[in-house]
């Protein structure tokens, strides 16, 4: 960029309309109303004030110009138009503005015909730089930011580009490309010190100015497919840091062909400014994808397991969280596998209180700990009076509600214990649709020192399912008439459309018609677990009816 | 030649396959599909070559869409006609889903060779019939793309930050349902400001996907289609892609869309008391058949309010007639409709566009 007459500051250093700008400068929105202007302008333009309108402080032509730009977005219009201003002819030039803004500086016919031209180049450049800002900021891949940062430094400002990004200190990521050529990224095992300027770069120290780097010396994997024959055909090379928050964000090298005129200093700092916008937006592309990679390092420790078939019983999960978009939270489902077929199998379903990521963890430890407690489950009053104990010792009790069952395959039947500790009572769909309730209860797990549990025995025959679920369900709010509570009965008459049909079917039902009752409405987590006597691949014998229908 | 006689032999699975889903006999209905495959001779890898392996994955493709697709089809159609319950509707489908996957397991050992490319297929948020989705991701699969599968009702939220992280060049979004329409709006204009193409799919995004071009995505009528459009590599949206979703419908601006679904509940709630005066009959309802009239009635001021969205008398008119079908199916007299849309007149009057789209239903 070349060097800019010195500005007196001007009253309004608003961005649009600045005090950098060589001319007189103002900012109009689409409904004609000034939103900003600079010191030249005032001289220029009298009475132009903030928030007049143009019409009254501008000549008409101006006005009619800038009608035009703004009712016309997206057609071709000369970015000139020309008039008298106090008797002395002035050419407006439009620039790109945001929310369809337009900027017109104001130059006299009377300035130097190289003014115009570098005018003419600002304006060129300045819409570059709101265009690779806005092409970056939309994507937060990191890989997609550097071929988008090539593809448009290789179009604007160069023959070719090359970004090298931060590596290990052995292997680096390398995106190249020549203009209007592919983009090829990779890892390469490279030196630094190979290309004068690019240690630099990567420890963040200023650039090293192109007329000291030799061109000769660009190496290999610095070059896009069918750019040159070799790097003697190179003519001049610029590298340039890209700075990222704090640390840098990697490097921007430019190559032209020797037929090409070399970069002229204006040329070298503009590259700077082009790489500052690249280099914010590549670290933050950065710091999201750590941000991805941890929570989905910690999500894999707390998402519920994928239940199936084990030693003939069936087993269905399913789970939405709370929060939208999250995929964990307070409600925890786990199985664990008997060693044995004769053994039991055991399945727990529980409810932490709270929501989001706290309680998500809360619900890991509670898992860790029952998982570690498995021993003891031949006794559920045992096992949860353990985990009463565990849970209180811990700082920040959580309060806890959960069913434990113990599932054995014997005979074709299935036969469960269950045990609640202030949970909902889990509900058995009989072959023939009667939805029955499990008797068991117990005392919440993480608040008393003294806690109670009865538990219940059930066999399933082939075909029936036992379902535990979080008060999630129960409770949820919605409906056509907006407020109403999910409840028990509902949840009772769904599943008694559900008979013989397995576990994986009944719970995305249940999943399924409490999802559409919520709507877009609020919802706690909710959580079912069901567990099914395989069915064998006999046709159920019930006739079953279709569900009884209003009318409107 | 060959295709019809492939067909003919398809016929007979398609019969068969049909009865195992009608009995929920799941290891029938694999054993169907196994045997349409005819892959049961080739046991181990490294017998395959690049013709057989060609050969097993047209058989696939063939499979899942002329075998699997038009028995889930049918599923559909006899729940429509009240042949079956809603809940076998879903225990038909999980058999589906599993002969689905016998058929990418006997396949994969012909899947070889680098990746066309990667895509994500989902479900937009709300929808849960996978099915369509599911049929297109093992497509794609057999026509050797990488494909991250999403399953049902992801939010958009969730499928944005997918598509960041794992770059992926497409995203093939399926909705079943037009009341959708709003989110997958969302959700397209959201894919394409982060630089990804989307083609959309199913039957939400209208005749001939005229929807899905109003919200400037691609569209492709079935699962081979959508293969073909990805082999012609669909361009990345431009910067201008970036847009609140309403700038593509200019007539949201009289807000007719949104006081109706700002007021949706107000609406639903005078519409049953007005049904109620008109139809006497309704007080001796017992409290499921209100709760399913209520359902109904929130039914048409859902579409009612995406017919608005799109502006399309057509897609209200569709449903309103669709519903009569319904509940001729299940006995219900459709002039029932009447007396809601009348309620809905009077209560919109002076909205222009809802009171045309429900004087076209009318009508």
């Amino acid at each position: 960029m070349v060097s800019l007459p010195e500005q007196k500051k001007s009253r309004d250093a608003r961005p649009a309309a600045s005090h950098r700008d060589p001319y007189p400068a103002v900012t109009v929105d689409a409904a004609g109303i000034v939103l900003s202007h600079n010191e030249q302008a005032g001289d220029l333009l009298a009475r132009i004030d903030v928030g007049a309108a143009l019409g009254e402080v501008a000549p008409a032509w101006l006005n009619e110009a800038h009608l035009r730009h703004a009712n016309g977005a997206g057609k071709e219009l000369s970015a000139w138009a020309g008039g008298r201003i106090d008797g002395r002819p002035v050419k407006a030039l439009a620039g790109p503005g945001a929310d369809g803004a337009v900027t017109w500086w104001l130059v006299g016919e009377s300035a130097p015909a190289g003014a115009v031209r570098e005018l003419a180049r600002e304006r060129a450049r300045s819409g570059l730089l709101q265009e690779l800002s806005s092409e970056l900021l939309a994507s937060l891949n990191l890989e997609r930011c550097m071929a988008v940062t090539v593809q448009r430094a290789a179009e604007h400002l160069a023959d070719a580009a090359v970004v090298v990004g931060m590596g290990d200190g052995h292997s680096f990521p390398v995106t190249r490309c020549a203009e209007r050529g592919p983009v090829a990224q990779e890892r390469v095992m490279l030196e630094p010190g190979q290309l004068p300027g690019l240690a630099e770069a990567l420890l963040g120290l200023p650039s090293v100015s192109s007329r000291w780097i030799d061109p000769g010396q660009t190496p290999s994997w610095a070059l896009p497919d069918g750019f040159v024959e070799d790097a003697g055909d190179i003519g001049s090379v610029v590298v340039v840091p890209l700075p990222g928050h704090g640390v840098p964000a990697g490097c921007l090298i430019l190559l032209r062909h020797r037929r090409e005129a070399a970069f002229t200093p204006g040329e070298e700092s503009f590259a700077q400014l082009f790489a500052a916008r690249a280099g914010a937006a590549l670290s933050i592309a950065r710091s999201y994808a750590r941000q991805a990679h941890v929570n989905e390092a910690m999500m894999r420790d707390l998402l519920p397991p994928a239940p199936g078939r084990v030693h003939g019983i069936c087993f269905s999960g399913r789970y939405r969280a709370s929060v939208a978009g999250d995929r964990i939270g307070g409600d925890f489902y786990d199985l664990h596998p008997a060693d044995a077929p004769e053994a039991e199998t055991v399945a727990v379903l529980g409810d932490v209180c709270g929501k989001g990521l706290e309680a998500a963890v809360t619900a890991g430890r509670v898992r860790q700990a029952l998982h570690a407690l498995l021993p003891f489950a031949a006794d559920h009053a045992r096992l949860l009076t353990l985990l009463n104990t565990a849970l209180l010792s811990a700082q920040q009790t959580p309060f806890v509600t959960l069913v434990v069952v113990s599932a054995v395959h014997q005979d074709s039947r299935v036969r469960l214990r269950v045990s609640s500790a202030g949970h909902p009572a889990p509900l058995v769909v009989r072959a023939c649709g009667r939805v029955e309730e499990v008797p068991a209860e117990g005392t919440l797990i993480g608040a008393f020192d003294d806690v109670e549990f009865k538990s219940a025995e059930v066999t399933l025959r082939p075909g029936e399912v036992c379902l535990l679920y979080s008060d999630g369900i129960t409770e949820a709010r919605g409906g056509p008439l907006g407020d109403a509570m999910f409840s028990e009965e509902r949840l009772r008459s769904v599943l008694a459309e559900c008979a013989g049909m397995p576990p994986e079917v009944v719970t995305e039902r249940v999943q399924m018609v409490v999802a559409q009752w919520v709507g877009e409405g609020r919802h706690d987590d909710m959580a079912v677990l069901a567990i099914g006597a395989p069915r064998g691949n006999r046709p159920t014998t019930e006739e079953e009816q279709p569900p009884e229908r209003g009318t409107v | 030649m060959n295709g019809d006689r492939q067909n003919d032999s398809l016929t007979e699975s398609r019969e068969e396959l049909w009865q195992a889903l009608g009995e929920f006999d799941e290891s029938r209905a694999i054993a169907v599909v196994r045997r349409a495959l005819g892959t049961a001779d080739i046991k181990q890898t490294h017998d395959i070559d690049a013709s057989t392996a060609e050969q097993m994955r047209a058989a696939g493709e063939r499979v899942l869409l002329d075998l699997i697709a038009p028995a889930q089809e049918r599923v559909g159609l006899a729940w429509a006609s009240n042949d079956i319950t809603v809940a076998q509707e879903h225990a038909v489908t999980a058999i589906s889903e599993r002969c689905v996957a016998a058929v990418a397991d006997a396949t994969a050992p012909a899947l070889f060779g680098p990746f066309t490319g990667r895509v994500l297929v989902a479900c937009v948020d709300g929808e849960w019939h996978a099915m369509p989705a599911l049929l297109v991701s093992e497509v794609l699969r057999m026509r050797g793309w990488r494909v991250d599968y999403l399953g049902a009702q992801v939010p958009t939220e969730y499928l944005v930050a997918h598509v960041q992280r794992t770059r992926a060049q497409a995203v093939l979004l399926s909705s079943s349902i037009p009341t959708l329409l709003p989110g997958a709006h969302n959700a397209i204009a959201s894919c394409q400001s982060v630089g990804v193409p989307v083609l959309a799919g199913g039957a939400a995004f209208g005749p001939q996907g005229c929807y899905a071009r109003l919200m400037r995505a691609e569209w492709a009528p079935d699962a081979r289609g959508a293969a073909t459009l990805l082999g012609m590599s669909p361009g990345e949206p431009g910067e201008d892609a970036a847009r609140l979703p309403d700038m593509d419908l200019p007539h949201l601006g009289d807000q007719e869309y949104s006081m109706i679904r700002r007021s949706k509940l107000q609406l639903v709630k005078q519409t049953l008391s007005d049904v109620e005066e008109g139809f006497p009959e309704m007080r001796r309802y017992t409290a499921t058949q209100v709760e399913r009239t209520v359902e109904d009635i929130d039914f048409i001021v859902s579409y009612l309010a995406t017919a608005v969205y799109v502006d399309d008398p057509g897609l209200f008119t569709r449903f309103i007639t669709w519903t009569a079908d319904i509940l001729s199916a299940r006995g219900v007299p459709p002039r029932c409709l009447h007396p809601a849309l009348d309620s809905l007149l009077g209560q919109l009057k002076d909205f222009p566009r809802a009171v045309g789209i429900l004087a076209a239903a009318r009508a």
